[in-house]
């Protein structure tokens, strides 16, 4: 798992450099960064190059049309439309940074402040915010305006404060979420300021976020500020867009062409630094998107999918070394298939899930697809228990979800064989079809995770109900009676309380036995089961194995039983495939593979689980026979 | 469930009463000496105290909030300093207009926004790129620029509407359909794209869920598990947006009635905000107001509605 861990410590002042350098390289997010140094650059010199003066206007220009003296014209008082244009550039621009600094000021010394102290600095803060919210920013301007007189400065500082709740938050999650990080602790402990703290471990964990909200923030500034301009409620004796705008829609009859230069002018400005901000956001959002998925594959503990997404996102590089290596000298050696033995010999009857050379890749943006399954072949008799065993990220839940055909988004089959029953699973134009006759009715599913399984919006008895209602098309009455026997059967103490609980009403070990019940409900032959035990507690684990060998054995259904744990092969299953970085490397008889595991991987992992703690019975005997 | 009302409910009362404060406060004394302002330089001094007088001015500062409080809890918002008029009377009788763009453009935009999201979350590809599009364009171009827009295509170009007027629903629903439809789009596209957004984000962070995937394997088609348990659960963090869009819609139509010219109350804002009219000011301040707190707890209520975890804590 560290490998899967390298992504999050990326260095803060590393990914602000590659920031700008992978800004240009977006064509879209330099073009957006060329127009709005243009527009600073003729903010800057607007009064050098501009031909007219702001307010120079002759009568006999009146709504000239473009001409070479008045490049685009003249407007109602006879202005020079390109001269108002360039001196209006300025007085956008520095509202807008007079909005954002404001803003950018109040909200991250407010959020620092209350994230860091909390207390009641952290309800004044969020009181305030709230107060703001409650009006929207144009009818607080207009009402400061009514009170205090037109002057943009004025209004543009109004209108940065009530926008600094956009940092305020940004800053307050971020140092919330920091706050209690060991290496604030660490930080404190060996007796930094809280100064300095804040400075060097906070900032630097906020400012890309604040970048990209700036360019937002001032797109906005940009446009509320035209709009009072052009409501004719700005300060007549400057030249602005919104108040070119306002002249120009006076005269939209007569002169129309007037509408297009400040138009142009805010709708380009607002639209790059939008634009600018969503670049930033993509380069940016892969590190984030990295992290976030890193922490919910740890917590599931799914390997394979956390091995998977993280190196689609990070392109793979460094846990590709490691996934290859052992894949390299692994596809050498062909796997080690054991005959029957007198057991499995007589377990079982016809075949009812064939997989044979299964792969299992994932699509990327650029290079060649990432396969995590090379070539997985076994079959499941009718009435088995076939146990998958390998460590996380083997790809065991891989296979177990191609079989589903519920691959992550990206994932697909890219070569081999599943065969369920005669009918064909993998690819295909068949395949939807063939899914649609058997999933949920013939193959069902026991997750890992019992309470991320459940819809936390809908009663368990719903969620029990609708499939049997869709798939078998029982009436809402037979489908209760029906789930709340299974619940019943499943070992739960007062069925009809839990069919109308929530799931987060019920606890690990009752969700589980529901999600069993569901399993079962529709009497299916086969249930792939993928690690059914693993997040429930030690206690609870083995009344839910034994409830999963009863139902087997009454109903007798086969099951693919997919496990990190040959305690649990042990006890349950009759047959196993052991897999290793995406391949089968040893498949045979429980007792065979038990006892006599030939091949290296295997016995490591026999060794691994005896180290684990006190040894199911089986055990005991392997223990002398074992070497 | 009773308790939460009445929680929010108090909440909504007590915020009520700091937001006529604070604007009480910025309106009446940030203005200087308003009796002066309105009368104009030239004014004598005497004719300015009473002036003063007349409007109240004169008295100590929370004597005055008070005489406006209590007149406000009563339903009388005082009189225009311009018009006369009841302000009360003047804002009910133009919140119909204001109202009809602003939830107008609500429903519009709840309803694409869905659409857009969720097939943008869902299939990806083209739509997703069209999505991206409206999305930056929608964002980013301010509203007024998209009604200009319109204005000059379809109702000067190509004259399938009114560029401007209102025509009351009791009058002529059909009229009053042509007339709130222009206002309405262009209102609703800001809204539209970041609704769409937020549910298209929140749909992929459904769908990624593990229940889903269950879903899927009970044998569920595709077109139920996104349209009753992805959508439901994407369903809050969309609703929490929509309903500070909606509050910004309230300042938006204030832009969007003036290029219409639709007498509603952002005409009524300009307006008075131009003139000085404290009185209206304060009274739009407060209807604004009103209107934020009673739609924040129909959102709650919704959330509520659709979030059994909110419902039961």
């Amino acid at each position: 798992m560290t490998a899967v861990d390298l992504p999050t410590t990326v260095p803060a002042p590393i990914a602000r450099v590659s920031l700008m350098r992978r800004l240009v390289r977006r064509p879209v997010a330099l073009a957006a960064l060329i127009f709005l140094g243009l527009v600073i650059l003729v903010a800057l010199v607007g009064p050098f190059i501009a031909p007219y003066g702001p307010n120079e206007g002759s009568i006999s220009d009146i709504l000239a049309p473009p001409s070479p003296e008045h490049l685009l014209g003249a407007d109602s008082a006879g202005r020079d439309v390109l001269s108002r244009l360039i001196y209006a550039t300025r007085i956008s621009v520095l509202a807008a940074a007079l909005a954002t600094v404001t803003s950018l000021t109040i909200g991250v010394i407010a959020g620092l402040l209350a994230g860091y102290y909390r207390g009641w600095f952290d309800n004044v803060s969020s009181w305030f915010t709230s107060l703001i919210m409650a009006l929207p920013g144009i009818v607080v301007l207009l009402a400061a305006r009514a009170a205090l007189g037109p002057s943009v400065w004025l209004a543009m500082i109004i209108f940065g404060i009530i926008l600094s709740p956009a940092y305020y938050r940004l800053v307050y999650a971020a140092v919330s979420g920091v706050r209690n990080e060991l290496f604030i602790d660490a930080a404190r402990v060996s007796g930094l300021s809280d100064t300095r703290i804040i400075g060097r471990h906070i900032l630097s964990v906020v400012r890309a976020p604040i970048i990209i909200q700036s360019a937002i923030i001032a797109g906005i500034a940009i446009a509320i500020q035209s709009g009072l301009e052009f409501l004719g409620l700005g300060d007549l004796t400057l030249p602005t867009w919104g108040a070119m705008l306002n002249d120009a829609f006076i005269n939209i009859y007569s002169a129309p062409w007037l509408m297009l230069p400040p138009s142009l002018a805010i709708s380009l400005t607002c639209i790059s630094l939008t634009l600018l901000a969503n670049g930033m956001r993509d380069v940016l959002e892969r590190t984030v998107s990295v992290r976030r998925r890193t922490r919910r594959a740890v917590t599931t503990a799914t390997g394979s999918v956390a091995a998977v997404t993280t190196s689609l996102s990070t392109s793979g590089s460094d846990l590709l070394v490691d996934d290859l290596e052992p894949t390299a000298s692994a596809t050498d050696a062909a796997p080690i298939v054991h005959g029957e033995d007198e057991f499995s010999a007589s377990k079982g009857g016809a075949n009812l899930l064939e997989i044979s050379g299964l792969r299992v890749g994932y699509d990327q943006s650029e290079g060649p697809d990432i396969e995590v399954v090379h070539g997985v072949s076994l079959t499941v008799r009718r009435g088995e228990i076939h146990g998958l065993v390998g460590e996380s990220g083997s790809g065991k839940t891989q296979t177990a979800f191609a079989v589903l055909g519920v691959l992550p988004r990206g994932g697909r089959v890219t070569a081999g064989t599943i065969s369920f029953d005669g009918l064909d699973l993998a690819g295909g134009p068949q395949q939807a079809r063939s899914y649609r006759a058997v999933r949920g009715t013939r193959i069902s599913y026991i997750p890992q995770e019992p309470m991320s399984n459940l819809d936390p919006s809908f009663t368990i008895g719903y969620q029990l109900v609708q499939p049997l209602r869709h798939t078998l098309g029982m009436s809402k009455k037979d489908a209760r009676a029906k789930a709340l026997g299974l619940l019943e059967r499943v070992g739960i103490p007062d069925p009809q309380r839990t069919f109308d609980a929530y799931p987060f009403e019920v606890s690990g070990g009752m969700a589980q036995r529901v999600l069993i019940a569901g399993a079962v409900s529709t009497d299916p032959d086969l249930i792939i089961a993928d690690e059914p035990t693993t997040a429930l507690d030690v206690t609870v684990q083995a009344e839910v194995l034994d409830l999963i060998r009863d139902l087997q054995h009454e109903r007798g259904m086969a099951v693919l039983l997919v496990t990190h744990n040959f305690g649990v092969v042990a006890d349950l299953c009759d047959r196993v495939t052991v897999m290793q970085n995406g391949l089968f490397v040893e498949q045979g008889p429980v007792r065979t593979i038990l006892e006599h595991p030939e091949h290296p991987y295997t016995r490591s992992l026999l060794d691994a689980i005896l180290d684990e703690g006190p040894a199911r019975p089986p055990w005991v005997e392997l223990e002398g026979t074992r070497r | 469930m009773l308790v939460f009302i009445i929680k929010r409910l108090a909440a909504g009362v007590i915020l009520l009463l700091a937001v006529s404060l604070v604007a009480f406060t910025l309106l009446y004394i940030g203005g200087g000496d308003i009796a002066r302002r309105l009368l104009g330089e030239n004014a004598t001094a005497e004719v300015v105290a009473q002036k003063a007088q007349e409007l109240g001015l004169d008295k100590p500062f929370f004597a005055q909030y008070f005489d406006w409080l209590s007149g406000a809890i009563r339903g009388d918002l005082g009189n225009s300093w311009f018009t006369s008029q009841a302000v009360a009377v003047d804002l009910s009788s133009r919140l119909p207009v204001t109202l009809s763009i602003v939830v107008g453009a609500v429903v519009l935009a709840a309803i694409v926004s869905v659409v857009l999201g969720v097939l943008a979350a869902t299939r990806g590809g083209w739509i997703d790129a069209v999505v991206q599009f409206i999305s930056v364009i929608g964002f980013s171009i301010p509203n007024f620029l998209i009604a200009l827009a319109l204005v000059i295509v379809f109702a000067i170009n190509l004259g399938w509407f009114n560029a401007t007027g209102y025509v009351t629903f009791a009058t002529s629903p059909a009229g009053w359909v042509a007339s709130v439809t222009l206002p309405i789009i262009a209102l609703s596209l800001a809204t539209i794209a970041t609704v769409t957004q937020q549910i298209r984000g929140s749909v992929i962070d459904a769908m990624s869920r593990d229940y889903v995937r269950t879903l899927q394997t009970r044998g569920l088609s595709p077109r139920i598990v996104v349209l009753q348990h992805v959508l439901r659960n994407a369903g809050g963090p969309a609703l929490a947006v929509l309903a500070v869009q909606f509050i910004g819609l309230l300042g938006g139509a204030i832009v969007i009635e003036q290029i219409f010219a639709l007498p509603g109350i952002g005409q009524l804002t300009v307006q008075a905000t131009t003139l000085g009219d404290i009185p209206v000011v304060m009274g739009v301040v407060m209807i604004t107001a009103i209107i934020a707190v009673i739609v924040n707890l129909a959102i709650d209520l919704a959330q509520a509605a659709l979030n059994p975890k909110v419902r039961l804590s």
